[in-house]
């Protein structure tokens, strides 16, 4: 090791203003990058303060808070149902994972059964929007490493759940579909052929897309063995979703501590097999995305041919009050992994805390030690393989 | 293990320093004294049995009616698919507790989030700094008794409302009612003085039947 050098009169160092964030990174003479808060790589606005000597990262520190909107504090300031609409902000590209998670914390505070058909209309969209939430994920994960071709073919697809999302609930990014007990809409008519008409389609695209890009020689030496991340530094990190299931975790809130109907469907739970490199690197994370769409399609077709006909909303009070301190714990899969609501009553008609619980959150802690004699070119891929979102980092 | 079986190993072990089973509504969960807190999560991870390997969720409550700050941990295990609820309660003015980011890496983060917005100062914690808020930001937002700063480097924090000086549409209608009826009031008991004795006798029903005045 050498000694590190000592320059207090760098250009470097007077040109950053922000004299709190350099007095983090011991001065030694390597350069310091600020990569964004504005970069199109960060999936939003992050800042990473990236050390490096040369090309190779000694350390990337992220810097969140750029999109913090507070939503924890506006959940203790409105009702049950008024936090609703707000929760879609917390995760634009999946947002009715968000909006199910506090359906379920407040309907476990409220003992609520919510209808069976609801509970189908639940699943549908929501799976649904995992397929449009992997599908952002894996064509931008492939824009940033080069490959542009991809991100268009996933957008258009994207676009026709777009348009069944919007004939379901009116949205088309912030859907506002669930309500507590239930949800806000019935299946419109003909939904459920319109639904298997897009699974027959986004099969087949499915398909094409594997060849066009999962499988594709350059593209697969770029991310084999990249930032693979160890079974037990992924549960230590408490990463989530796709990206521990990478890591070779057979984890699945769906199937291991199931929720809504869940149970009743017949559905796989991909793993990371590290083909062609280690087991958790880049190519792992952005195949089991691959795969969960596949089962997604699953899901689906299964929902769609089992639906039961009748009531789609609850009977749950207008005002919806609890007594003070009690509190509720809620699990979901979301497309980004566990999504968590943790919700302590107030003792009106809004929450006392509401704290959300996200899988990007913990992902972006894990980026700072898998950085460490990666490549800066490697940090957009791994950044874009853990498949982060700035609002949901934040909230 | 069901969370009954929990709290027997952890009562078996460190005796007085964690509490009873208390059932909150639906997730049970056990009061930790904060100085025993390092300890228990180190047996928690490295017991056979619990192997709690996943520090899930961290949160701070404020309750200043009990002048307390509850911290909230969530454990699961992923070896043994079970999970676990721990509470911390701190004193108000001087919130301190021992880091868990040695047993749980996941809680470098989660800790530093909640010391920044509730001021939970989480001892030993290697980079305990702001995550969400800015570094010279005043306050901690989540503190039930926050008080905004008025301005943020001379930017304003608060700023007029564009509805005020409107007025609701019922609202409206309200104070026009209102006003003819106090209009009709005037005009009635000058075509009629005979009547002034009877008229404020019956004073608290006489604006009722008016009622029909507004358009």
């Amino acid at each position: 090791m050498t000694e590190p050098r000592r320059a207090p009169e760098s250009p470097t160092m007077e040109m950053t203003s922000n004299k709190e964030v350099l007095r983090r990174i011991e001065y030694t003479g390597d350069m310091l990058l600020n990569m964004g808060p504005q970069h199109p790589s960060t999936h939003g606005v992050i800042n990473f303060l990236v050390q490096t000597d040369g090309e190779v990262m000694k350390r990337a520190i992220p810097e969140v808070g750029y999109l913090h909107r507070s939503i924890e504090k506006i959940g203790e300031k409105c009702t049950y149902n008024g936090f609703m609409p707000y929760t879609d902000r917390v995760d634009y590209i999946a947002a009715m994972f968000a909006n199910q998670g506090w359906a379920m914390a407040v309907e476990r505070l409220l003992g609520v059964e919510v209808p069976k058909r609801a509970e189908y209309c639940r699943v549908i969209a929501c799976e649904l929007n995992r397929i449009a939430s992997h599908l952002i994920s894996a064509g931008t994960m492939a824009m940033d490493v080069g490959a542009v071709t991809p991100f268009p073919y996933a957008l258009r697809e994207r676009e026709f759940i777009n348009d069944l999302l919007e004939e379901l609930c009116g949205a088309r990014l912030t859907y506002n579909y669930l309500r507590i007990g239930g949800v806000a809409f019935d299946l419109p008519e003909g939904y459920a052929d319109k639904v298997i008409t897009f699974v027959d389609h986004f099969e087949k695209i499915l398909v094409e897309f594997n060849r066009l890009i999962t499988n594709n020689e350059i593209f697969v030496q770029r991310l084999a063995g990249l930032a693979a991340i160890p079974r037990e530094m992924a549960i230590d990190y408490c990463l989530v979703g796709p990206n521990l299931r990478a890591s070779g975790v057979p984890f699945d809130v769906r199937k291991d501590l199931p929720y809504s109907i869940y149970p009743e469907l017949q559905f796989e739970v991909p793993v990371g097999r590290g083909e062609m490199g280690a087991v958790g690197d880049a190519w792992d994370r952005f195949s089991v995305r691959i795969a969960e769409m596949k089962q997604s399609c699953r899901i689906l077709r299964q929902c769609i041919a089992q639906i039961p006909k009748g009531e789609t909303m609850a009977k749950v009070p207008r005002k919806i009050k609890f007594t003070e301190g009690l509190e509720a714990y809620s699990r979901i899969e979301s497309a980004r992994g566990d999504m968590q609501y943790y919700v302590v009553a107030g003792g009106g008609e809004n929450a006392y805390r509401v704290k959300v619980r996200t899988g990007s959150f913990t992902a972006m802690g894990i980026i700072d030690v898998l950085s460490r004699g990666l490549m800066i070119a490697d940090l957009v891929a791994l950044i874009a393989s853990l498949d982060v979102v700035a609002p949901e980092i934040d909230r | 293990m069901t969370p009954e079986e929990i709290q027997a190993c952890l009562a078996a072990k460190f005796g007085d320093a964690v509490g009873p089973l208390q059932p909150a509504n639906k997730d049970p969960w056990v009061e930790v004294k904060p100085a025993a807190l390092p300890e228990v999560c180190a047996f928690l991870k490295a017991d056979e049995r619990l192997r709690f390997d996943c520090l899930m969720n961290l949160s701070a409550v404020d309750w200043p009616k009990q002048n307390q700050i509850h911290v909230v941990y969530h454990l699961f295990s992923y070896a043994r698919r079970h999970g676990f609820i721990l509470k911390a309660k701190l004193d108000r003015a001087a919130p301190t507790i021992p880091t868990v980011e040695p047993v749980w890496k996941s809680a470098d983060w989660l800790e530093r989030e909640q010391f920044d917005l509730l001021g939970v100062q989480f001892e030993g914690h290697p980079d305990l700094r702001r995550i969400m808020m800015p570094d010279d930001w005043v306050g901690n937002p989540l503190r039930k008794d926050y008080a905004e700063q008025p301005q943020y480097h001379q930017i304003s924090t608060t700023r007029e409302s564009p509805l005020d000086g409107f007025i609701r549409l019922d609202e409206m209608k309200k104070r026009a009612a209102a006003k003819a009826a106090e209009e009709a009031a005037k005009a009635a008991p000058a075509p009629a003085p005979a009547a002034s004795s009877a008229a404020t006798a019956t004073g608290a029903e006489a604006p009722a039947p008016k009622k029909e005045l507004p358009q």
